[in-house]
């Protein structure tokens, strides 16, 4: 078993996007979902996608929330209580960038490191040097 | 004269009307300075709150403002869901059974509704948000109900000081949600989180002077 990761987005879109360019350095080890836009399909984020993303994956090595904008941030705290409220799980919401820390983030999980480490990990793509 | 379940969710109708019209200068507001989706996030959200309390004339007003709030949370995709749909489920636990609301009652309801969205959003006063109608409104409720007023003057009270609040909104630069990515020049537009907690607050006090007027 290895950490889980959710891809939160305002954009359906990103957020594929996102899982897609993670998973590529995961060969298949990793369980990312993505929880995109709204139930109608419109740009926003719901706390039932988001839900739902986080049950899919979730296990008992924990998973890592990554998020894009302003309401992901709030719509993720609710499903995460309504999650929480439901299982043993540990869950966490990184305040990482979104692609350098999903990228990181499913490197780091797919060498079976703990949630702990995975989360800090990705914290540091703040200050990973981006032009050279 | 307490507000009944017949008053709330003749406020309820009402507010989803008021939101429907107003829908256009909502979404307006939000477009100077955030995603442009207020007045349709918040229209939406009404109907479908409209469409699940088809029928429930017999619930608590606790009950009924629960489901308000879920049916926010599960319908409004912007910062409006988790923020007001927290609001109305915070009211509804405070108001857990009662069929009459009386000033106190409607302090409580404030209370716990203003305390969801400080915990949801984590804004303060000042910020351009929702607070800045909302923490007027409820300190001028207590005032008035501290002052033994009549349900009809404190929500006439807490809808003017929410009103004012709301105005107040205009000079600040924003440092929470969407607009604060637009730094000093959110500075001068009227915030639309705000604009629409007024319609909220202005909506039940008109039901309740209306009420009083019959």
């Amino acid at each position: 078993m290895t950490v889980s990761l959710v891809v939160v987005s305002h954009s359906a879109k990103l957020a594929e996007g996102v899982v897609e360019l993670a998973g590529q350095m995961t060969h298949g080890k990793v369980a990312i979902a993505a929880a995109g836009g709204t139930s109608d399909g419109t740009l926003g984020t719901s706390v039932e996608h988001i839900l739902a993303a986080l049950e899919q994956v979730a296990g008992p090595d924990g998973t890592l929330i990554l998020l894009d904008l302003g309401s992901a941030v709030m719509a993720t705290e609710m499903a995460v209580e309504q999650f929480v409220q439901s299982g043993a799980c540990p869950v966490t919401i990184s305040p990482a960038p979104l692609v350098e820390g999903a990228v990181i983030a499913a490197v780091e999980a797919s060498i079976g490191n703990s949630l702990a480490e995975v989360a800090d990990a990705a914290l540091g793509a703040l200050s990973l040097p981006k032009l050279h | 004269m307490p507000i009944t379940t017949e008053d709330t969710l003749r406020w309820l109708g009402q507010l989803a009307r008021v939101l429907q019209e107003k829908r256009d200068y909502l979404t307006q507001l939000d477009s100077a300075i955030g995603d442009a989706d207020h007045g349709i996030n918040m229209d939406r959200g009404f109907k479908a709150v409209m469409e699940k309390l088809q029928g429930q004339s017999e619930m608590d007003i606790g009950s009924l403002l629960k489901l308000v709030g879920t049916t926010l949370v599960s319908t409004v995709g912007g910062a409006s869901g988790p923020l007001y749909g927290t609001a109305f489920l915070r009211a509804g636990i405070a108001l857990a059974g009662k069929r009459e609301l009386y000033p106190a009652d409607y302090i409580a309801m404030l209370e716990a509704a203003v305390g969801g969205i400080q915990a949801r959003g984590k804004a303060q006063a000042g910020e351009k948000t929702m607070l800045d109608a909302l923490l007027p409104a409820l300190a001028s409720a207590k005032e008035a109900e501290a002052a033994r007023l009549d349900i009809v003057e404190i929500t006439r009270r807490a809808s003017h000081a929410a009103e004012q609040g709301m105005l107040s909104t205009i000079p600040l630069v924003a440092t929470k949600g969407r607009a604060s990515y637009l730094g000093e020049r959110s500075a001068g537009h009227q915030d639309p989180g705000a604009t629409s907690s007024w319609l909220m607050l202005k909506t039940l006090a008109d039901v309740c002077a209306a009420r009083s007027k019959t």
